[in-house]
């Protein structure tokens, strides 16, 4: 049992589990904080992103002008922006027989990992997630698509050249494993190989193990993960909360008696309170809207948008807002709002970019929500050359992913105020131990990261976990060798085969049966079933033979236990006729010398020995008589 | 020997008040508790006092599943849960769930309002007993409790309407309820996976019918509805609020528009807005082209489709009316009909079963002339079509599930005995299974043979996997010996070793030593080489070995060569084995006595 780990991004996981001759995928977590090093993608044409100068290091030895440009002290690459992948060396992907997917957020390696790689395996996930899923990889598809940049940049990948690069970029890491984003087709193509299941449903993989996907509370569709066979239980616990939002609350109690619990997706905020952060945004908001300012909230089409929604929904009732208009933006909007059903979609008007209705319809001051997060790439891009310049208007962050200096970095010098209300409603580190205590795995597997303070609050001692026995800490490439040894597999007894076991009570309470029987095995399902009869010989002319046949490669005899008690052994003698016995002691037991017929038997504690010469029915006798007293096992 | 028990109270050799016990493993579980709607008196529900003549059913009972929202399948509950008494679980999928109490409630309306019969359940009885249903999703696995487990899986007929697996260890039972096997208009087919049931308990409404295609009965149809418009007749068409209605209306629908006619249609009202909202809220369990299309518009929506109300009744003119209920047995499609059936211009159609004893059964078996309460008769005059729309699986259906699930004994109820007969050979013919069809009330009694599951372990598993090779040879198979440590409760086989070792027990070695005279004119060594030379000509598939020392080892037997100074030509052998050997050791002592071959070769 092994689980190689393809990503060290906590929240954006993707291991894989070898466990009972299966090979399990546990998500596949697209790192995207990568494409904070490159310049943001404009839908319109942008002067000021155009002039910027490019770079050249200082002593003018390495002239990178093409791919670097300097914005604001800063060197950001331009170019299509590239994320950082999962692992895909440490193991070879076309041996995944299945992948489970957690949550939404948590597939968008898929395509990476699904094609062209040779992978033939199915994809599990529930049907929200599917769909929101595909809708997530669609508007990302969209928004690197509808601005296409025609070069790319490879030069400071060289590990020469990155070294003396300024600032994050030096310190950027994997970025050889850095690529741009899939196509429509491949996304199609991964997304076909999903396989849907509901929340408790048991699923068989191989007849060997069986997955069953749980509610994990924390988005649509969200689901943690039991890999179980007959004894051995493993959970994954993905990107779960216990506040109650939009999902289906937690499934906490299936999660007991675990071997190993994997822990993944924590709260990347522990020390923000998500209702205090909501709080924040919506007196933040109503302020700029007051001041006949606008407001910018970047986020996701899907997931904390609809708490936000509905939380200010009543806000803006009560403030006397309700005039302004709401206004969201993505190439896939209208899906997201069928699809989730969820909110009175009056309020918000949703337009699929800034083209089109949206620029007849658009009023100010007003609030848009509209992606991408990183500020790289989405109608964002617009909306922040738009309105960066006014210091009435605000942005307002609430996905917690992106460090939101790093995000606004290429937009500097920035006039717009900045709010900076993380939300995630992820498991933190107090509401986590408690579950643990709760559920009281084995074992425990996390990232490296929560075995000890964040970096940047290195005295808190509660923003880590502190477990008996320790977590097992992973990150990037490691490959952890799981401490539970399978001991026990289950089979089945034919009835017939039941039947005919005879069992013997040997304490009290105990009892036991000699099994002789056939093994089946078949799809990883073993049965036992009783000896076939031989066939009897056809008569033929070989018949005698058969005798001198030497006997076929049987398995060996029961071994046996037990004492052969003295006087009983000779009373059992004497009825077979054999009555002149001379018993002679030793220091170990007895030594019987059968006179009649020059035989000795030599009678210990924990062993019989019999001499018997050219007398083979005197021997087989005696050998029935001996196993008379002897348990056979 | 384990059995499971099957019990129809209802819908045994019948169509109607559907509820069967099944007994399995220890448990004991009431599928559906349904009413009968051919019957007004205490005939319409299940006799509950087959399960107890006085008290509460709860502890009888360890589940009640519903499989779908038709009266004939839940009808009774109210009366059941809350008259007769129950108070444990009640397993319904979530759209059941939520439309179940509208009919409970439309139903009660109409026997005790309108019919002014009292110790009927009331409002409250009926929200007291929903207070007590467990919602289920599809594949989603239930444990109702430790050992028993239940597992809906997707039935079409209407909207949520579920077939059930009930498992306890290794025994299981599925319930089909009612279903369809071809996907219509707003649902899809029912899809169960080769779950291999001891006993498939299935509907049998259409045991003997084969229905043509779905196109043919659409296009008779509307050419039907069509041609009595076209020469001014009104046209009647009975439905229950949900399900086949649905689909009706979408077919009309589009023909409306095609065909671009003026004739109105209307839809008694009341249930209909309800209903289109639950279709819209458990869109996920209609086909996928519903869905598909949900987006950009909502199927559910009717442009042509109307409001009915009760003075339309008396319009001239041609017209289209779909009213509840289903089998003319009372309320607005049997006021309908009377005011319309003295017009042979005008046509009515029954799209689906109607059950013995109401008027929809009488008029569809050619009756001309019917009496009405007040010793009124009424004449038939207007044409009667029946169109089977209602969403049951035919004998081909019926096939097709069972060759999907692959039951080890099939049970028949929900149909009328007649055909099921006609079935029941049929599939006994094909399927070679055993196939039951009780009567209300009676048992049928099924024998299972479980397998026992067993903890083996690994090591001994694996070695005997090892050893067994890659592909099993049916002419010899291998025979594996382990021990079986019965304990606490648990069943575990290991190696003996093990056994001996756990229970901390000595093993008791038993040795044979065997002397052998020989003569043979050689050295002591070249003796050896000799006996070895003849054991591996003799002994095929046995490891032989020729030990340094002089000694031969065959297997773990040791054969030692000596003789006396004084007869150097008598050899005497010294066999030794162990009982477990003793196959082996037998053999070889009988083969050595009878000497050498003289024609062995010194090497």
């Amino acid at each position: 049992m092994k689980l190689y780990c393809l990503s060290g991004h906590p929240t954006l996981p993707c291991n894989v589990l070898k466990f009972k001759s299966t090979t399990i995928m546990l998500d596949c977590g697209l790192d995207t904080t990568s494409v904070l090093q490159f310049l943001p993608l404009p839908l319109v044409h942008s002067p000021r992103l155009s002039k910027l100068p490019g770079w050249v290091s200082k002593d003018g030895t390495i002239n990178l002008e093409k791919e670097l440009k300097e914005c604001a002290g800063r060197v950001f690459v331009d170019s299509q922006p590239e994320f950082c992948l999962p692992e895909r060396e440490l193991l070879d992907l076309s041996t995944i027989d299945v992948i489970l997917i957690s949550n939404y957020h948590c597939m968008m390696a898929l395509p990476y990992i699904t094609e062209h790689t040779g992978f033939t395996g199915s994809v599990y996930a529930t049907e929200p997630t599917l769909q929101i899923g595909r809708l997530l990889m669609e508007e990302l598809v969209n928004f690197m698509e509808r601005v296409p940049k025609a070069q790319s940049a490879t030069c400071w990948k060289n590990k020469e050249i990155q070294r003396v690069l300024p600032g994050p970029l030096k310190d950027a890491v994997e970025v050889l494993t850095w690529k741009t984003c899939y196509s429509i087709q491949d996304v199609n193509s991964a997304l076909s190989k999903v396989q849907l299941v509901g929340y408790s449903q048991k699923v068989e993989l191989f007849g060997a193990v069986q997955v069953t996907p749980l509610s994990s509370g924390y988005s649509l569709g969200s689901s943690n993960w039991i890999i179980q066979s007959h004894y051995e239980k493993v959970s994954y616990v993905s990107g779960s909360s216990l506040l109650t939002t939009h999902p289906q609350p937690m499934d906490q109690s299936s999660l007991k008696n675990s071997d190993v619990l994997i822990l993944t997706g924590l709260t990347q905020m522990p020390t923000a309170n998500p209702d205090g952060m909501l709080g924040d945004f919506c007196s933040n908001l109503a302020m700029t809207i007051r001041a006949g300012g606008n407001v910018l909230v970047p986020c996701y089409s899907s997931g904390v948008i609809y708490d936000l929604l509905e939380c200010l929904y009543q806000f803006i009732e009560n403030a006397n807002l309700g005039s302004t208009p709401f206004y969201f933006l993505s190439p896939v909007a209208n899906m997201f709002f069928e699809i989730s059903n969820l909110i009175q979609t009056n309020k918000l008007k949703h337009y699929p970019s800034i083209h089109g209705d949206f620029s007849t319809d658009f009023r100010q001051p007003c609030v848009v929500f509209t992606g991408h997060p990183s500020l790289r790439f989405g109608d964002v891009v617009h909306f922040m050359e738009l309105w960066g310049k006014s210091s009435l208007n605000t942005i307002i962050f609430t996905e917690p992913d992106f460090s939101y200096l790093d995000a606004l970095a290429p937009y500097q010098p920035l006039s717009m105020k900045c709010v900076y209300c993380p939300i995630d409603t992820r498991l933190n580190f107090h509401q986590v131990s408690k579950l643990l205590k709760e559920v009281q795995p084995l074992h425990v597997v996390c990232p490296e990261q929560y075995t000890q303070p964040p970096p940047s609050q290195s005295h808190r001692s509660d923003l880590m976990l502190e477990l008996q026995p320790p977590p097992m800490p992973y990150r990037r490439c490691s490959v952890l060798g799981l401490p539970f040894r399978r001991r026990y597999e289950r089979i089945h007894l034919l009835p017939e085969l039941a039947k005919s076991l005879v069992p013997s009570e040997i304490k009290p309470g105990v009892s036991l049966a000699t099994v002789s029987a056939v093994l089946q095995s078949k799809d990883n399902k073993h049965t036992l079933q009783p000896v076939p009869k031989p066939l009897p010989l056809p008569p033929s002319k070989k018949r005698k033979r058969v005798v001198e046949e030497p006997p076929e490669v049987l398995a060996p005899k029961p071994l046996l236990s037990g004492s052969v008690p003295l006087e009983a052994f000779l009373a059992v003698l004497h009825k077979h006729g054999i009555t002149e016995v001379k018993v002679e002691e030793t220091a170990d037991g007895h030594i019987l010398h059968l006179q009649a017929e020059d035989t000795l038997i030599q009678l210990e504690e924990d062993g019989t020995h019999i001499v018997c010469d050219n007398n083979e029915p005197l021997r087989t006798t005696l050998r029935d008589l001996v196993l008379r007293f002897l348990m056979k096992l | 020997m384990p059995e499971i028990k099957v019990t129809p109270l209802g819908a045994g050799q019948d169509v109607g008040r559907s509820c069967i016990l099944v007994s399995i493993g220890g448990k004991n579980i009431m599928l559906d508790c349904g009413m009968h709607m051919g019957y007004n008196d205490d005939r319409r529900f299940p006799d509950f006092s087959y399960i107890t003549q006085q008290g509460r059913l709860t502890e009888f009972l360890d589940c009640v599943i519903i499989s779908h929202f038709h009266l004939d399948h839940c009808g009774a509950l109210p009366y059941m849960s809350e008259m007769v008494g129950y108070d444990g679980p009640i397993y319904m999928t979530h759209p059941t769930k939520a439309i179940c109490p509208i009919l409970l409630e439309d139903f009660r309306k109409i026997t005790v309002d309108k019919k002014g019969e009292t110790n009927f359940f009331t409002s409250q009885m009926i929200k007291d007993c929903m207070k007590k249903v467990i919602p289920l999703n599809l594949h989603q696995t239930v444990q109702v409790d430790d050992e028993l487990e239940i597992k809906a899986y997707y039935a079409g007929h209407v909207l949520g309407a579920a077939m059930v697996q009930i498992k306890v260890g290794s025994e299981s039972v599925v319930y089909t309820g009612d279903y369809n096997m071809t996907p219509d208009r707003h649902l899809g087919a029912a899809w169960i996976d080769k779950c291999r049931p001891d006993i498939l308990i299935s509907e049998s409404t259409y045991a003997t019918t084969i229905r043509d295609s779905k196109r043919c009965r659409e296009r008779d149809f509307l050419k039907k509805v069509h041609e009595t418009v076209e020469r001014g007749g009104k046209v009647l068409i009975p439905v229950f609020a949900l399900g086949r209605a649905q689909e009706l209306c979408i077919l009309l629908e589009t023909f409306w528009e095609r065909m671009n006619m003026k004739a109105p249609i209307y839809f008694s009202t009341g249930l209909t807005e309800k209903a289109n909202h639950y279709y819209k809220l458990f869109i996920t369990w209609t086909n996928q082209k519903i869905r598909k299309t949900f987006v950009q518009r909502n199927m559910f929506e009717f442009k042509h489709i109307k409001a009915f109300d009760r003075s339309y009744i008396d319009n001239p003119g041609p017209m289209v009316v779909f009213a509840t209920p289903g089998m003319l047995h009372a309320g607005l499609s049997l006021q309908i009909f009377r005011k319309w059936a003295g017009n042979e211009k005008n046509m009515i159609i029954m799209p689906g079963y109607c059950v013995q004893g109401t008027i929809g059964h009488k008029i569809l078996n050619g009756q001309k002339k019917l009496e009405l309460e007040n010793r009124q008769t009424l004449e038939v005059k207007l044409q009667v079509e029946y169109m089977s729309f209602s969403a049951h699986a035919d004998a081909k259906g019926i096939m097709q599930l069972i060759r999907m699930a692959e039951p080890r004994n099939m049970l028949l109820v929900h149909g009328e005995a007649k055909k099921m007969e006609f079935l029941k050979d049929k599939i006994e013919q094909e399927f070679s299974i055993n196939c039951f069809m009780p009567a209300n009330g009676e048992t049928s009694t099924v024998a299972t043979n479980p397998s026992v599951p067993v903890d083996i372990s690994l090591n001994l598993l694996k070695r005997e996997m090892a050893l067994g090779g890659p592909l099993p040879d049916p002419k010899k198979p291998r025979t594996m010996h382990g021990t079986l440590i019965m304990k606490d409760n648990s069943l575990r086989l290991v190696s003996p070793e093990q056994a001996l070792k756990e229970l901390g027990l000595s093993e008791h070695q038993l040795r044979f030593t065997c002397r052998v005279q020989l003569q043979d004119a050689h050295s002591d060594s070249d003796t050896h080489i000799r006996i070895y030379t003849h054991l591996k000509s003799v002994l095929k598939g046995y490891t032989i070995q020729h030990l340094p020392d002089g000694t031969v080892m065959v297997e773990s037997i040791v054969i030692k060569v000596s003789s006396s100074p004084e007869e150097p030509n008598t050899k005497v052998l010294l066999l030794s084995w162990s009982y477990q050997d003793e196959d082996l050791g037998s053999f070889l002592s009988t083969l050595l006595k009878k000497g050498l071959p003289a024609a062995l070769s010194s090497m």
